[in-house]
C-alpha cells in the first residue's frame, strides 16, 4: 500500500496569538510555526504500518508558502519516504485544499490518505472530508484506533458519545485524533538522512484547480476581556461567594 | 429561500445540541425545515415538529439510517439541498464529520463552528482555538455552516405543530460499513456539555490524588477536566483534557485545581461563565482569568472545599 500523508504548517500551539491592530488577522512574523499537532499523529500512524510491513511507500504532502516544506522535512525525518511541497502565496480556504490534494491523489495513486482531523490555526475541520467527497471515497474521521485488513481499514472513531467502530474500504480518507498514537521526535541521524530524501515542488497554478476564496474575512479580533477578578482569602469564603454571588452551585 | 437543519438523534430521542442548532438556524432564515434521516425514528420526527421555530420536517425512514455513516446521509441531503439557501448541523463530531462532504460536493465553503448569527452572510466564529474571533461573509450561492452549541441557547420544545412529509431514501455507500458504538458509561455528565467543570493539573502530583477532584464532581455533578500537563504526565486519560488541543468547554462553573493556565489549557476554558482557580502559587496565570482565586495548598484547600459543600442545604445540579 502507498499512503499519502498531507501536513500543515501553523502556529506552534504553545504560542500567545496576538491579533494585528488592523484586524486583518493574526501576527504570525517572527512566530514560532510547527506542524499542525494531529498531523504529527498522522505521519505517525503511516510510519507505524510501513514499519508493520503493511505499506510500502509514505509520501508527505504539504501546501503553502516556501517554509512550509520544514514540515514535509519533518515528515521525512520520522520516516516518510519522499515529499510534495504544492507552493501557494495566499491562504487558502479547505475547499481549495482539497481540490489541490484531489489532483495530487490522481497523479500519486495512494491506497490512502492520513492527516489530521483539524488544524489549530482556522480550526475548520473540513479538508479531510472534502477530500472523501471530491474523490467519492470513504471517510474515517476523528480515529484512535487503525486496523489494517486486507482491502479495508477497520477504524475506532472519537464521537461525543463514545467510540465509534466503522469498516472503510481502500481507497479511503482518515483524518487522525491526537488519541491515535504518540508522535516519536526524530533521531539525528534521521534528520540528516531526511535532507536527503527528495521534494518535489509543485506550483499550484499549474494544476488547473480553482482556488480563489469564497469567505471574505471582514474583521479578526480579540475574544472579549475578562472582567479582573477577585482572590478571596479562604475556602469558606469561595463557597460562599460561588453561592450567594455567583449563583452557580 | 429556506434554511435545512440535519437532526442529531438516536431514532429515538432529539440530541440535545439539536435544539441549540435549531435556535441560531433559525436566526439565519426564520423558514427553517428540519430533516430526519434515521430508522424507525418516528417520535424523532413527531417531537421536531412541536418545536415553535420549526416550520417542515422532512422525514426519511430506512434502515441505512440508522447509524451516522456520513456518506449515506450525504447522498440524502445533496437531494434536497436545492430547495434551499443554507444547510446547517451543529458543530460537534456529528456536524463536524457530516458537513464538510455535502459542502465539497455543492462546490461551498463551510462556515465551521459559528458562534453569532450578524446576518444570513456574515458569522462570528473562534479561530486559534478563540484566541481570536473572526467575522467572515460567506459570498457562495448555497452556504454551508455548522454552529457551536455552547453559544445558542436552546429552542422551546413544545407548543408548535410543524407539517411532517416524508420521503425516499438516496443511495447507500457499499464502502462504508458501522461496526459498533461504545458509549461512555459515566455517571457524570459528559466534559463538553456539562454545566460545572472541576479540573486537575501538574499540582495533583499523581492519579491517585485525582480522587479529591472526583468526590467534589460527584457531590457538584461535574465532570472531570485535566490539564494536558496532567494527561502527559499520565495522572489521567487524554479524553479528559481540557485545551487547545483536547475539549473546549464552555461550563457555568470551571474550577481549576493546581494548573498553572498554559495558554494552550486557556484557550480551552477562558469563555466559561464562571472561573475559580486554586493554586499555591500566587503569580500563576490561571489567576488572570479566574473571577474568584484561591492561593492555597490544594491538599488542603480540596478536602476543606468538599466539606463546604456539604455544609449547604443544597447545591444547583
Amino acid at each position: 500500500m502507498k499512503i499519502l500523508v498531507a501536513v500543515k504548517r501553523v502556529i506552534d500551539y504553545n504560542v500567545q496569538i496576538r491579533v494585528k491592530e488592523d484586524g486583518s488577522g493574526v501576527v504570525t512574523d517572527n512566530v514560532k510555526m510547527s506542524t499542525n499537532p494531529p498531523d504529527d499523529n498522522a505521519i505517525e500512524e503511516a510510519v507505524k504500518i510501513k514499519e508493520a510491513g503493511k505499506a510500502k511507500e509514505i509520501v508527505a504532502i504539504t501546501i503553502g508558502e516556501e517554509k512550509a516544506q520544514e514540515t514535509v522535512r519533518k515528515a521525512l525525518a520520522v520516516g516518510a519516504d519522499r515529499g510534495i511541497h504544492v507552493k501557494v502565496d495566499n491562504v487558502i480556504e479547505p475547499l481549495a485544499v482539497s481540490k489541490i490534494l484531489k489532483k495530487i491523489v490522481e497523479k500519486e495513486n495512494p491506497d490512502l490518505v492520513f492527516m489530521g482531523k483539524q488544524a489549530i490555526d482556522d480550526d475548520c475541520n473540513q479538508t479531510g472530508q472534502m477530500l472523501a467527497a471530491l474523490l467519492n471515497w470513504p471517510q474515517a474521521t476523528f480515529a484512535s484506533k487503525i486496523e489494517v485488513k486486507d482491502n479495508a481499514l477497520e477504524v475506532t472513531r472519537e464521537i461525543d458519545e463514545g467510540l465509534e467502530t466503522i469498516e472503510v474500504n481502500v481507497p479511503a480518507i482518515v483524518t487522525c485524533d491526537l488519541r491515535l498514537n504518540e508522535p516519536r521526535y526524530a533521531s539525528l541521524p534521521n534528520i540528516m538522512k531526511a535532507k536527503k530524501k527528495p521534494i518535489e515542488q509543485i506550483n499550484a497554478s499549474d494544476l488547473g484547480v480553482d482556488i480563489n476564496p469564497r469567505i471574505e474575512q471582514i474583521k479578526v479580533e480579540e475574544p472579549p476581556k475578562r472582567k479582573a477578578g477577585i482572590k478571596v482569602a479562604s475556602v469558606e469564603e469561595l463557597v460562599q461567594k460561588l453561592k450567594n454571588e455567583a449563583k452557580v452551585i | 429561500m429556506s434554511v435545512l437543519l440535519i437532526a442529531e438523534h438516536n431514532n429515538k430521542e432529539v440530541r440535545p445540541f439539536t435544539y441549540n442548532a435549531i435556535t441560531a438556524s433559525s436566526q439565519i432564515n426564520e423558514d427553517l425545515h428540519v430533516l430526519v434521516l434515521g430508522h424507525q425514528a418516528d417520535e424523532v420526527a413527531k417531537s421536531l415538529s412541536e418545536v415553535p421555530n420549526v416550520k417542515k420536517v422532512i422525514h426519511v425512514d430506512n434502515e441505512i439510517y440508522e447509524n451516522y455513516i456520513a456518506e449515506n446521509y450525504t447522498s440524502a441531503i445533496i437531494k434536497h439541498a436545492e430547495n434551499y439557501s443554507h444547510i446547517v448541523s451543529s458543530a460537534n463530531t456529528f456536524g463536524k464529520n457530516l458537513m464538510p462532504r455535502i459542502a465539497a460536493l455543492l462546490d461551498t465553503s463551510q462556515v465551521s463552528d459559528i458562534i453569532k448569527v450578524i446576518s444570513d452572510d456574515t458569522f462570528l466564529r473562534p479561530i486559534y482555538a478563540g484566541n481570536a474571533f473572526a467575522t467572515v461573509k460567506s459570498n457562495d450561492k448555497k452556504k454551508c455552516v455548522t454552529i457551536r452549541p455552547t453559544s445558542f441557547d436552546p429552542a422551546d420544545k413544545s407548543g408548535g405543530s410543524a407539517e411532517i412529509t416524508k420521503s425516499d431514501p438516496a443511495e447507500a455507500s457499499s464502502s462504508t460499513k458501522f461496526l459498533k458504538k461504545e458509549e461512555v458509561k459515566s455517571d457524570r455528565p459528559e466534559l463538553g456539555t456539562a454545566r460545572i467543570v472541576i479540573s486537575g493539573g501538574r499540582g495533583m502530583q499523581n492519579g491517585e490524588n485525582f480522587k479529591l477532584i472526583s468526590d467534589i464532581a460527584d457531590k457538584l455533578n461535574a465532570a472531570i477536566g485535566a490539564s494536558r500537563a496532567a494527561v502527559d504526565a499520565g495522572y489521567i486519560t487524554n479524553d479528559h483534557q481540557v485545551g487547545q488541543t483536547g475539549k473546549v468547554v464552555v461550563p457555568d462553573l470551571y474550577i481549576a485545581v493546581g494548573i498553572s493556565g498554559a495558554i494552550q489549557h486557556l484557550a480551552g476554558m477562558k469563555e466559561s461563565k464562571v472561573i475559580v482557580a486554586i493554586n499555591k502559587d500566587g503569580e500563576a496565570p490561571i489567576f488572570s482569568v479566574a473571577d474568584y482565586g484561591l492561593e492555597a495548598d490544594l491538599f488542603e484547600a480540596l478536602p476543606q472545599f468538599l466539606s463546604e459543600l456539604n455544609k449547604l442545604n443544597t447545591i444547583q445540579k
